[in-house]
């Protein structure tokens, strides 16, 4: 029963795949305007597993320190918005160019500094790396210390900054999705596969192992950037430690949804978003009062029963049944 | 011929122990090298210190005419100089073809060029040194699913695919089924007479060791203890002795 429905969804060339959610991707908020938020959340969620799973996948190099690329962005648009002086389109276009400028120097920065620790040392230093973010943001006025920021209103009618938002999230996280489905398809991403099967071999044989390792958190970075911007602006108000730096809510989820779906595939962290977004709003509407123990209860379940991820075990059920792959 | 590899005076030494103890080889180009000594006598070592895994205490290292002890692994590398391990390093939860693709010369090449390569895609010569070691067959099986022997096949076939000018082989025939030594001796030939690759190889069997090799140097306690034709070195009472205890 199980494989005759993989053999169907696998029968669907991807191009159709990909048009059919596009489409459905485009009337959903038309279709249920008062989801239009929520989506909007989901394609947030959608970006932060993919970008998680460049280095946590493909990479071999688990961080728990991305959500810092994410408030970077977070801040740098909402100060270009604040003092820029500009018509509030032309602001936010800015704040969001500034935005993954930011956080592409701040990965080839930090990258520099931490991607030459490996394992569980690099997951460490990075779980620090975000708490420091949220503690300096929470310290320093000029960006509202622990009172946080509150961005600037939209100047729309009343209904289309829902729409609005939706759409630039929709974008960054389809822009994601193709440069990353992109970037795997290349030499690139199959030398990144080497290095999180063996740094020491791939350095051996003559990879240029740091250049990628940084190369990859940075296009994860300017990503994290522009979809932090973006968030920004979506809630309203930027919180140092509960919005922007986020690493208990933010930055596990991120790990979650990626680690559901399947680490290391295209497909897995997107599927794994979707699944994760709509079980965690599910808990807040009925489960009120128990959510947090019944998302905890969850994470357990996952890491128990999916270590491998969705896509890990469709992958791990297809190599079962084939005898020889073309 | 000329020298290709020229290890000159290495001396190595982790805290108290001295593992490479003012130690001189040379190799010339298209020779097979052999390297023996019994086990702890630094021959693994001198493999690193050559390719640049740490840094070395004293002496120089000279590559195709140039120094290289003050290099580090990657440089090197590409400059023609590789390696392959005792225990089997391959990236196992790639394919054959792939382990052979990002071994390619191409995938040494900087960030952007790498961006501009496809991924997988039909690769005549790594399909053909697939072929050359026997694993054409299992070009699309995931590497960590080959047993131990086929894994040393891979790696060599990786190490071959990068067109190293010499070759440095970390006990080839360990753990390799007896009935396939021979067919490895054959290949390790091959690569040298066909492909023109220079091999410098570490090994214990000596019958191997024997019949590959054209010049011997045996290593014991960190020094040079014989070198020279097979025959001088295998009747080498020095040689005899170190292996067979009496130091």
């Amino acid at each position: 029963m199980i494989d005759l429905i993989l053999d169907r969804v696998q029968g669907i060339p991807e191009w159709g795949l990909l048009t059919g959610l596009g489409l459905l991707a485009l009337v959903a908020p038309f279709v249920a305007p008062s989801l239009a938020t929520q989506l909007a959340f989901l394609w947030l969620m959608v970006v932060f597993a993919q970008t998680w799973d460049v280095l946590g996948g493909q990479l071999g190099y688990n961080s728990f320190g991305n959500v810092i690329f994410f408030g970077i962005g977070c801040y740098a648009c909402a100060v270009v918005q604040r003092d820029s002086g500009l018509p509030y389109y032309e602001a936010l276009a800015l704040g969001l160019a500034l935005a993954a400028a930011l956080a592409l120097v701040a990965a080839l920065v930090f990258g520099a500094a931490l991607l030459g620790i490996r394992g569980h040392y690099f997951a460490i230093a990075t779980l620090g790396l975000g708490i420091a973010a949220g503690e300096i943001a929470a310290g320093w006025s000029y960006i509202g210390a622990g009172s946080g920021l509150a961005m600037p209103l939209y100047p729309g009618a009343l209904g289309s900054r829902e729409l609005f938002f939706y759409f630039v999230m929709f974008a960054i996280a389809t822009g994601c999705f193709f440069t990353l489905r992109w970037l795997y398809g290349t030499r690139f991403g199959l030398a990144m596969n080497a290095i999180r099967d063996d740094e020491d071999k791939a350095e051996a044989m003559g990879l240029h192992t740091t250049a990628i390792k940084t190369i990859a958190w940075a296009i994860s970075a300017v990503f994290l950037g522009l979809a932090g911007g973006v968030a920004a602006n979506m809630l309203g108000f930027i919180d140092p430690r509960d919005v922007a730096f986020s690493g208990a809510t933010f930055g596990v989820w991120m790990v979650l949804m990626a680690i559901l779906g399947g680490k290391g595939t295209l497909w897995g962290p997107v599927i794994g978003a979707v699944i994760f977004h709509i079980t965690k709003e599910l808990f807040w509407t009925y489960l009120l009062g128990w959510q947090r123990v019944a998302l905890g209860l969850l994470i357990v379940a996952i890491v128990l029963f999916f270590p491998q991820g969705i896509m890990g075990w469709v992958k791990a059920r297809q190599q079962s049944r084939a005898v020889v792959t073309p | 011929m000329t020298l290709l590899l020229d290890v000159q005076n290495v001396t190595k030494r982790f805290g108290g122990v001295t593992a490479n103890d003012g130690v001189s080889l040379q190799v010339r180009t298209g020779q097979i090298a052999g390297l023996i000594g019994p086990n702890g006598s630094g021959k693994s070592t001198l493999f690193s210190a050559i390719m640049g895994a740490f840094p070395i205490d004293g002496g120089e290292v000279m590559f195709n005419g140039a120094p290289i002890s003050k290099l580090r692994v990657g440089p090197i590398v590409r400059s023609g100089l590789v390696r392959t391990y005792q225990q089997t390093r391959i990236y196992s939860e790639m394919t054959c073809m792939e382990n052979m693709q990002v071994s390619s010369r191409a995938s040494q090449g900087n960030v952007l060029s790498l961006l501009r390569l496809k991924a997988r895609g039909v690769d005549v010569r790594a399909e053909d040194l697939l072929a050359f070691v026997g694993l054409y067959e299992k070009r699309f099986e995931h590497a960590g699913r080959l047993s131990f022997g086929q894994q040393k096949l891979l790696e060599f076939a990786m190490a071959l695919m990068c067109e190293p000018k010499l070759l440095l082989l970390d006990e080839p025939t360990a753990g390799i089924n007896p009935t396939l030594i021979n067919g490895l001796i054959d290949r390790l030939q091959r690569a040298n007479k066909e492909l023109g690759v220079t091999l410098l190889v570490i090994e214990h069997n000596m019958r191997v060791i024997m019949n590959l090799a054209e010049h011997i140097t045996c290593l014991a306690h960190g020094c040079v203890l014989a070198s020279g034709a097979p025959e001088e070195v295998r009747n080498d009472p020095r040689v005899l002795d170190a292996y067979l205890g009496a130091h």
